[in-house]
């Protein structure tokens, strides 16, 4: 049993994989088997990546060689000193993004048990939906840099069906569309920039790429093709125009899931930049450059945001801009690493980013399961048709308040938390910048409270009743760890994010975890 | 010269890719756009393992022992399975596109705004 | 619409032909060029053949979605179900090489004539990964003809 915990890694990747595939055998014979089934893969994974935080906090970095003769032989005797495998490296930030990954699909799974009821070919939502957290979990997990491109696109074609899933007289078929080339030729720019470093370091793993790594001005190039891949599939700013289309017009729970999805991309880009360049290049400038992705995200989108009359497509604008503050604080972190000031606020800094991962993966994803509830019960999307929901569905009010407050950063949410962190490290980097991050996150409000104001407030419109329980289970999952991480942030801290931070500046450390003691 | 003939034949053929997804005003041929840029991509991890004089990595009834590369090749491998998929879906979406609108004009299929 | 007597004799004729072709380059994906997925394509382009040259009412009672999905399902799950059974060490373990039972025969070094006879789990993969790849080419072709012929009776 001992020995067991160390498939642990792999387990995750593949359990919604054998589970997925399996899911249409068992909805031919009973639909009722089907959901347990699936909510059944989804808790799995959910505990498995529980255990792996538990795994890596405990024993350090974690590696697991796919097909090696022991799970840790990551350089066998007789390949001359070079990881021949797929090997997965999973470190402190690795476990915390795949923990971020699984919650959300599992409350977007539960939810989608009566939001997607009786539509045709359920089976099939379902084998993508648990194929879609098998490629996010991939995504966050692999230590290989080919690998990463398989499982991005596994994940890119699984969240293209799912966004075309309700056809609605083709416009979610055009979003999908849409999504659908924007993610292939995001994975195949990022494709090329792997085969320059293939050519230039003959390897593909990782950590060997970054032990290797000389950074000469083909490199420049390949950083440059990976910024402009991955910035693109996070959906930051002046590559975002597929956002809002892609997350307006998805099902409900898949919208909340697509924002987990394009994390993993955001986790790629911090990989990258820290774990394959790091000190080597020149991180002022990469940091400067994601600060400056941050900033513009982060304005775009909340002013955008301000003119949509679509409850979808607003949220989606506010997912932009709340990826802006992510890319802030990491970016303040990679600016000034190496440096004095790292340790006084560039940490901080970088962990307040880290931190705004899981809050905001949690509050967006309530929100637009909360959006997704509306849309369920009236059938429109549209704000100035709405009003007067909160009289009728209670639950579903309170739950978007609480959404609305933390995206705005309301104390005693979790927004609040991690948007606290960034304000006060950035301010010590260049008060500027702090000072912008606060008048979006006003702006954030403002939003928000139109929002409210047009859809739950003022008389009855429409007689309808609270959605079903399992959508109200769903939110309510989100919105418990939302109050949790509001409440404590110290425990999500010490536990999740400062090791996460920590991981993500040491270079050596990871390097180590695959290339040996050297 | 001669040498470099696969790496600029790779840049053409990304070219000409890319000017069909950008310019070209048929969703079939945006399609087509898609897959010339993954055929370059995929001439461009091929060429990186060929070594002068190799003979392709199968040890059944082989000449000589002088092989390429077999690491990209397997990666070509996957990547075209992946571009497969990536146009069966892609084309699937034209379909049902086409039965809703009633036209692949990407100038006439723009009901998402804002 | 039905093609000439012609060409669906000599489909009937290839069609055979096209099925053992793409089994052999199945079979031999650990030996030769080829392997599951070209395999598996190549039996799809066999259904292919037989539905373009009859009329797909013709051939839809036994080239159903139904049943190439089903044999999509099944390849995908003995491939995945391969992969767990090496959990022993790791997950992909190649737990039949050099076993001594099916494909478990020892590689000799270098240049060899090919022993089918080796290859440990690759032979079983490619065989899932050929099962799934014509279920799943199958499907896609079945769909996109369906298509057509709605297309056609809406036409007139």
């Amino acid at each position: 049993m001992t020995e067991f915990i160390h498939h642990i890694p792999a387990l995750i990747i593949v359990i919604p994989l054998l589970w997925g595939f399996a899911t249409p055998l068992i909805g031919r014979l009973s639909k009722k088997g089907m959901y347990a089934w699936v909510v059944t893969a989804l808790a799995i994974t959910e505990a498995l990546t529980i255990a792996q935080i538990y795994l890596v906090l405990t024993q350090g970095t974690q590696v697991y060689v796919m097909g090696g003769a022991t799970y840790n032989t990551t350089i066998p005797p007789d390949s001359g000193g070079i990881p021949v495998r797929i090997i997965l490296t999973v470190d402190a930030f690795s476990a915390f993004m795949a923990f971020t990954a699984a919650t959300v699909t599992l409350a977007g799974g539960i939810y989608s048990i009566t939001s997607e009821e009786g539509t045709s070919g359920e089976s099939m939502y379902y084998t993508l939906l648990l194929l879609m957290l098998s490629g996010m979990l991939g995504m966050v997990m692999t230590g290989d840099l080919f690998n990463f491109f398989v499982f991005l696109e596994i994940n890119s074609l699984a969240s293209a069906g799912l966004i075309a899933y309700r056809v609605g007289k083709g416009i979610s078929v055009e979003a999908a569309f849409k999504y659908a080339i924007i993610s292939s030729v995001g994975a195949l720019i990022y494709l090329f920039g792997v085969g320059i470093l293939y050519g230039e370091y003959d390897a593909l793993n990782l950590a060997m790429v970054a032990s290797r790594m000389q950074f000469t001005g083909l490199d420049k190039v390949v950083m440059a093709l990976f910024t402009v891949a991955l910035a693109m599939k996070a959906g930051s700013v002046p590559l975002h125009y597929w956002v809002p289309d892609a997350y307006g017009k998805a099902p409900g729970a898949i919208s909340a899931i697509l924002v987990t999805a394009s994390q993993a991309s955001l986790y790629a880009l911090f990989r990258v930049c820290f774990s394959l360049f790091g000190l080597g290049s020149n991180t002022l400038t990469t940091g400067w450059f994601l600060i400056s992705l941050g900033l513009l995200s982060m304005f775009v989108g909340v002013t955008m945001a301000l003119i949509q009359t679509d409850i979808k497509r607003l949220m989606a604008y506010h997912a932009i801009s709340q990826t802006g503050y992510m890319l802030l604080g990491v970016g303040v972190g990679l600016a000034t690493l190496g440096t004095a000031a790292f340790s006084q606020y560039g940490l901080q800094a970088m962990e307040g980013g880290i931190f705004h991962i899981i809050n905001h993966a949690m509050y967006k994803g309530l929100l637009f399961l909360t959006a997704g509830a509306v849309i369920y019960r009236l059938g429109t999307s549209d704000l100035n048709k709405m009003g007067g929901l909160a009289h009728n569905m209670k639950y579903t009010t309170v739950f978007f308040m609480i959404g609305a407050l933390s995206i705005a950063g309301i104390p005693p949410f979790n927004g609040f938390a991690s948007k606290l962190m960034i304000y006060e490290s950035t301010y010590l980097f260049n008060p500027i910048l702090s000072i912008i991050a606060i008048v979006v996150s006003v702006l954030t409000l403002a939003s928000f409270v139109k929002v409210f104001h047009s859809a739950f407030m003022g008389p009855k419109l429409y007689d309808v009743k609270e959605v079903p329980k399992a959508m109200l289970v769903g939110m309510a999952i989100l919105t418990s760890l939302i109050i949790l991480f509001g409440l404590f942030p110290n425990i999500a801290i010490q536990y999740l994010v400062g090791p996460a931070a920590k991981a993500l500046a040491n270079q050596a450390a990871y390097i180590s975890s695959v290339m040996g003691g050297a | 010269m001669l040498g470099n003939l696969p790496y600029i034949t790779v840049v053409i053929v990304a070219g000409i890719g890319i000017y069909a997804m950008m310019w070209k005003r048929n969703l079939i041929k945006v399609v087509i756009g898609v897959s010339l840029l993954e055929s370059a991509v995929n001439l461009f991890l091929v060429s990186l393992g060929y070594r002068a004089g190799g003979v392709a990595p199968i040890y059944t009834n082989a000449p000589s022992t002088k092989m390429v590369l077999p690491t990209p090749q397997a990666l070509t491998l996957t990547s075209i399975v992946i571009g497969v998929a990536v146009d069966a879906l892609l084309l699937s979406f034209c379909v049902v596109i086409y039965r809703h609108y009633g036209t692949l004009d990407p100038r006439k299929v723009r009901r998402l705004r804002g | 619409m039905k093609m000439s007597k012609i060409v669906r004799t000599q489909s009937g004729f290839l069609y055979p032909f096209i099925l053992i072709f793409g089994l052999y380059i199945v079979i031999h994906g650990h030996l030769t060029p080829g392997g599951g997925f070209q395999g598996g394509a190549v039996i799809a382009t066999g259904f292919a053949l037989v539905v373009v040259a009859y009329e797909y009412k013709d051939v839809r009672k036994w080239i159903t979605a139904n049943r190439l999905s089903l044999a999509e399902v099944t390849g995908l799950l003995a491939f995945i179900i391969t992969a767990y059974l090496g959990l022993g060490s790791t997950f992909f373990r190649n737990w039949l090489a050099n076993s001594g039972s099916i494909f478990g025969s020892r590689v000799p070094p270098g240049i060899n004539p090919g022993n089918l006879n080796t290859g440990g789990v690759l032979p079983v993969m490619n065989l899932a990964v050929g099962l799934e790849v014509l279920g799943g080419l199958g499907v896609i072709i079945v769909y996109m003809l369906n298509y057509l012929k709605r297309g056609e009776e809406s036409a007139g």
